[in-house]
C-alpha cells in the first residue's frame, strides 16, 4: 500500500496542474495582504462603525496578523474547496480519460486498495494545500503585521481573544477546514468514479457547493429544515473556534462558545466523507471498465 | 501441452447487448495464441474479462490452473498486458512510466534492469524524454516494455501493432518470436492483421459476434496440403446431399449463405468438381482458400 501510495503521489506532484492551486491561492492571499497593508485602516473603520461606543481600539491595533488571516480565511476557505475539487475530480476520471486506468486496474493491487491509495493521496494534497494557506494567512500576515489581541466581528458585538490565545484557535480551525475540505474531496473523488472525463466531477462539485452554500444563506424558512442536512453549512463552523465564552464583559482564556456544536459539525463532515467513499468503493468495485 | 489459460461457457452482457456469448477456449502453454474475429466481435471484451477489468456474466476463467477470481492477485501478478492502445502517463519519462509500472506488478526495477527493457523495445537512447513527445509507433514499444517489465510467465497483447510503420511491425513480431521461442512465454494476441497472425501464431481462434467460429493450431488451419475450399453452385440442396454421400462427408465445415466451405487435400479438388458435374449440379465456383485473410473472412462474413 505504502509503495502505491507513493506512487499515487509522485504522479500528483509531477503534474503541472497540481500546481495550478498553489498559485491561485499565493496570488490571492497576497493580493489581499497587500490591499489591507495599503489601505486596511479604512476597512477595519468600517468593520467597527455599527459597534458599541463602548469598545475603543485604534486601527492600526486591530489590523493586526491574526485578525487578518481571520478576514482572509473568512473570504477564502468557500474558494478552496473547487481548488481541491480540481484534483480529487480528477483521480479516476483523469486516469479514465487518459486511458491508463485499464493499466492500473489490470495489475494486482485490488480495486479498493487502487481506490483506497488514491483517496489518501487526495487527502494529502488537501491537507498539502491547506498547509499552505495557513502559512501565506497566517505565517506571512503575523510577518505583515505584527501580532496582538484579536478582535472577532459578531452579529451585535466583538469579542476580543488575547494574544496568547489565540495561535492554538487557528490550529483548531485549521485542523476543523482540514475536515470540511476533505468532505469536498471525498465528494469530488466518489464522482469521478461514475464518469471518465474529469470534467463533470469538477463541475459537479463545484455546482454541489453553490447550491448548498446559496440555500445556507438564503433567509426563507422553508430551507431552515434542509440546512443542517447541507455539509456546507457545516463547514463553516471552524469559525467557532474564534466565539468565546464571556463573564462581564470579560472573555475567558481557551474557551469555546459552543464547542459541542462544533464538534457536531466536525462528525457530520466526517459521516458525509465516509458516506462518499463508501459509495465510491461500492461503485468502483463493480465497474466495467471499458475506457 | 498444458492449458495456461482455460475458459468455459465465458458470456458477457452490457443491458440487452450480448459481446460474448458461451466462448471456450484453451491457451496451451509456450505457445503464441492468435485471437481473431472483425470489430466488435468480442475480442477486446474477452481480454478485459481475462484481466479483471470486466465481470462476466457467466462462465469461468481459469489461469496457471487458477480461478481468475478468487486468486486474482496471484495470477496478475504472473501476467503482462497491453490493452488497445498503449496509454501511459505523458508528463512522465519512459523511465519513470516503466518503474511506476514495475512498482504496481510488485516488483522493485532497477535503473539496469529498466535499460534492458528499454533497449530490447529500441528505446534505450529516449529513456529519459517525456512521453508526450514520443510518436505512436515509440509510445506502443513503450507499452510493450511495460507489460514486460515484471517478467510475466503469460502475455497479453491487445493489437500490438495498431500505429506501427512496416518495420515496427516486423520489429514487434521479431519481439513476439523471441519470447516465445526463447524466453517460453506464452502469449495472447489480438489482432486484426491476419497476415501478421499467420506468421507468428501456433494456435489461432477466430471469434465473431461473441461466440467461437473455429479454434485449432495454425498449421492445421493454415495446411496448405488441406485446402478450404470455398464452393457455389446452382442448387445448395442438391450440392450438400451430394457432398453427404461422398468421403468428404466429414470435411464440410460451413454452409450459412451460398456457399460451401469444405475442408479437402488439394489433390482432391478436381475430383470433387467431377463428382458434382456427373450428378448434374451446375458448379459456379470451386475456390481454394488457403491464406488466413480468406479463411477468416469466410467464416466471418455473415
Amino acid at each position: 500500500m505504502l509503495q502505491l501510495l507513493r506512487i499515487e503521489l509522485y504522479k500528483i506532484f509531477k503534474r503541472p496542474r497540481t500546481y495550478i492551486a498553489f498559485i491561485v491561492i499565493t496570488a490571492i492571499i497576497l493580493l489581499l495582504q497587500i490591499a489591507l497593508k495599503a489601505d486596511g485602516k479604512e476597512y477595519v473603520g468600517m468593520m467597527m462603525s455599527g459597534m458599541d461606543d463602548s469598545f475603543f481600539a485604534p486601527p492600526t491595533e486591530v489590523l493586526n496578523g491574526y485578525t487578518v488571516c481571520f478576514i482572509i480565511l473568512n473570504l477564502l476557505l468557500i474558494h478552496v474547496p473547487i481548488l481541491v475539487a480540481l484534483i480529487a475530480g480528477d483521480m479516476i476520471s483523469g486516469e479514465a480519460n487518459m486511458g491508463t486506468l485499464r493499466l492500473l486496474a489490470s495489475r494486482p493491487a485490488s480495486r479498493i486498495e487502487l481506490l483506497l491509495v488514491k483517496f489518501l493521496a487526495a487527502t494529502i494534497y488537501t491537507l498539502a494545500l491547506l498547509v499552505w494557506v495557513a502559512l501565506l494567512a497566517l505565517g506571512v500576515s503575523i510577518l505583515l503585521f505584527g501580532t496582538n489581541q484579536m478582535v472577532i466581528p459578531r452579529e451585535f458585538e466583538f469579542n476580543i481573544i488575547d494574544t496568547g490565545d489565540v495561535f492554538w484557535r487557528y490550529m483548531a480551525a485549521f485542523a476543523f477546514a482540514s475536515v470540511g475540505l476533505i468532505t469536498v474531496a471525498s465528494l469530488a473523488f466518489m464522482l469521478s468514479t461514475f464518469v471518465d472525463n474529469s470534467i463533470v466531477p469538477v463541475v459537479g462539485t463545484v455546482c454541489v457547493i453553490i447550491i448548498f452554500t446559496i440555500l445556507t444563506q438564503i433567509q426563507i424558512p422553508f430551507y431552515d429544515s434542509v440546512e443542517p442536512y447541507l455539509f456546507t453549512t457545516h463547514m463553516l463552523g471552524w469559525k467557532g473556534f474564534f466565539y468565546v465564552k464571556g463573564e462581564e464583559g470579560i472573555t475567558i482564556d481557551g474557551s469555546v462558545e459552543n464547542l459541542p456544536a462544533v464538534l457536531k459539525s466536525g462528525a457530520v463532515l466526517l459521516g458525509y466523507s465516509l458516506l462518499f467513499l463508501g459509495i465510491a468503493i461500492w461503485h468502483f468495485r463493480r465497474k466495467n471498465i471499458l475506457s | 501441452m498444458a492449458a495456461i489459460i482455460h475458459v468455459k461457457d465465458l458470456s458477457k452482457a452490457f443491458g440487452e447487448i450480448t459481446a460474448v456469448s458461451g466462448l471456450s477456449f484453451q491457451v496451451p502453454e509456450g505457445q503464441v495464441y492468435g485471437f481473431l474475429g472483425q470489430n466488435g466481435a468480442g475480442k477486446s471484451t474477452t481480454i478485459r474479462m481475462l484481466l479483471t477489468l470486466v465481470t462476466p456474466s457467466s462462465g469461468s476463467i481459469e489461469i496457471f490452473g487458477l480461478d481468475l477470481f478468487k486468486h486474482r492477485k496471484e495470477i496478475l501478478r504472473q501476467v503482462g498486458a497491453i490493452i488497445e492502445r498503449p496509454d501511459l502517463y505523458k508528463y512522465l519519462t519512459a523511465y519513470e512510466n516503466l518503474k511506476l509500472f514495475a512498482t504496481m506488478s510488485g516488483v522493485r526495477a532497477t535503473r539496469q534492469k529498466i535499460l534492458e527493457q528499454l533497449t530490447m523495445v529500441g528505446l534505450q537512447d529516449r529513456a529519459d524524454s517525456k512521453v508526450k513527445t514520443f510518436s505512436q509507433g515509440m509510445k506502443q514499444r513503450l507499452g510493450i516494455a511495460t507489460a514486460l517489465i515484471h517478467d510475466p510467465r503469460l502475455i497479453i497483447l491487445d493489437e500490438p501493432t495498431n500505429g506501427l510503420d512496416p518495420q515496427g511491425i516486423a520489429d514487434v513480431r521479431n519481439l513476439i518470436l523471441h519470447l516465445s521461442r526463447e524466453k517460453g512465454k506464452t502469449l495472447v494476441i489480438s489482432s486484426h492483421l491476419l497476415s501478421e497472425m499467420e506468421l507468428i501464431a501456433d494456435s489461432m481462434l477466430i471469434i465473431d459476434k461473441g461466440k467461437k467460429v473455429v479454434e485449432g493450431l495454425s498449421k492445421e488451419l493454415l495446411n496448405p496440403d488441406t485446402l478450404h475450399v470455398e464452393l457455389i453452385t446452382g442448387d445448395k440442396q442438391r450440392t450438400l446431399a451430394v457432398l453427404k454421400e461422398s468421403e468428404w462427408k466429414s470435411n464440410i465445415l460451413d454452409s450459412k449463405d451460398e456457399s460451401i466451405l469444405v475442408m479437402m487435400p488439394a489433390a482432391s479438388v478436381p475430383m470433387l468438381n467431377r463428382l458434382l458435374v456427373e450428378k448434374g449440379v451446375h458448379v459456379f465456383s470451386i475456390r481454394p482458400k488457403n491464406s488466413l485473410e480468406d479463411y477468416f473472412l469466410s467464416l466471418t462474413r455473415n
